[in-house]
């Protein structure tokens, strides 16, 4: 349960699901995810580290870098993963409801 | 707070099924989903182009403060049935998820209120997957836009 909480934690920073993103991708080096953001690269260390704590990523050693990997394992559970997914679907219906309600007031 | 909004994604497949009830009589949410001025507020995207019709098409793209285009996905409409339903195909641009067939199906309640069924149908249960994983995929341009913000107001 506490990782299921600090999972959420760690999706719900903008950061952390750009990173994310970039990930998705292609596995990449630190400096190759910190190369996308101008937030300074200790911050992008740190966003790291918590997506590696809650086992969203997975680092492996490459020669000398260190490259992120998209953790299936960490991301396993399907419905852990659909609340965003429904909040955004569910955000963008409130807002065709309430621009509906407008319309037909007219 | 109830949840209006219900997806049902069993494990294993390659589907998902959004569904959500609206106080909107059928022939408004309908309209919701035709009208590219009308998609482009609820969405928060710019629409490109939106032919609302059997073998039409549909372009979206969606911009950051600064001009970047953040988000770009398009389609086909294979079925346009006014207040029934829509079948349409879905495909982000520059990303590793494949094509969705989507399939709206829009009913009458009664005269005030109507419901939504999407069902969406992915190439394969871990391209789904993937995209629930990440589920700012489609919103990648808000996730985008926030950023964006958060970085505006550090500077």
């Amino acid at each position: 349960m506490n990782l299921r909480r600090d999972v959420f934690q760690a999706i719900a920073d903008p950061t952390r699901r750009a990173i994310m993103l970039l990930v998705a991708s292609q596995a990449m080096s630190a400096g190759a995810i910190a190369a996308n953001f101008d937030t300074a690269r200790p911050t992008v260390s740190k966003h790291l580290q918590i997506l590696t704590e809650c086992e969203l990523l997975k680092p492996e050693q490459n020669g000398r870098e260190i490259y992120y990997h998209i953790n299936a394992k960490g991301m396993k559970d399907v419905a852990e993963f659909i609340e965003p997914f429904r909040k955004m679907w569910d955000d963008r219906f409130n807002a065709l409801e309430s621009i509906m309600k407008n319309y037909k007031a007219k | 707070m109830e949840l209006k909004t219900k997806i049902i994604a069993e494990e294993g497949r390659q589907d998902l099924l959004i569904t959500r009830e609206f106080d909107l009589p059928v022939e408004l949410l309908f309209k919701a989903f035709a009208e590219p001025e009308i998609v482009e507020q609820w969405m928060g995207t710019k629409v490109l182009k939106l032919e609302s019709k059997k073998h039409g098409s549909w372009q979206y793209e969606t911009s950051d403060a600064k001009g970047n285009v953040v988000f770009k996905a398009d389609g086909t409409i294979h079925e346009f049935s006014p207040n029934r339903k829509i079948t349409r195909t879905f495909e982000m641009a520059n990303a590793p998820f494949g094509v969705q067939l989507e399939v709206l199906e829009f009913e009458m309640i009664n005269g005030d209120t109507s419901r939504i069924n999407m069902h969406v149908i992915y190439e394969s249960n871990a391209l789904r997957d993937q995209m629930l994983k990440l589920p700012f995929a489609q919103g990648i341009n808000m996730a985008h836009n926030r950023l964006q913000d958060i970085l505006s107001k550090l500077k």
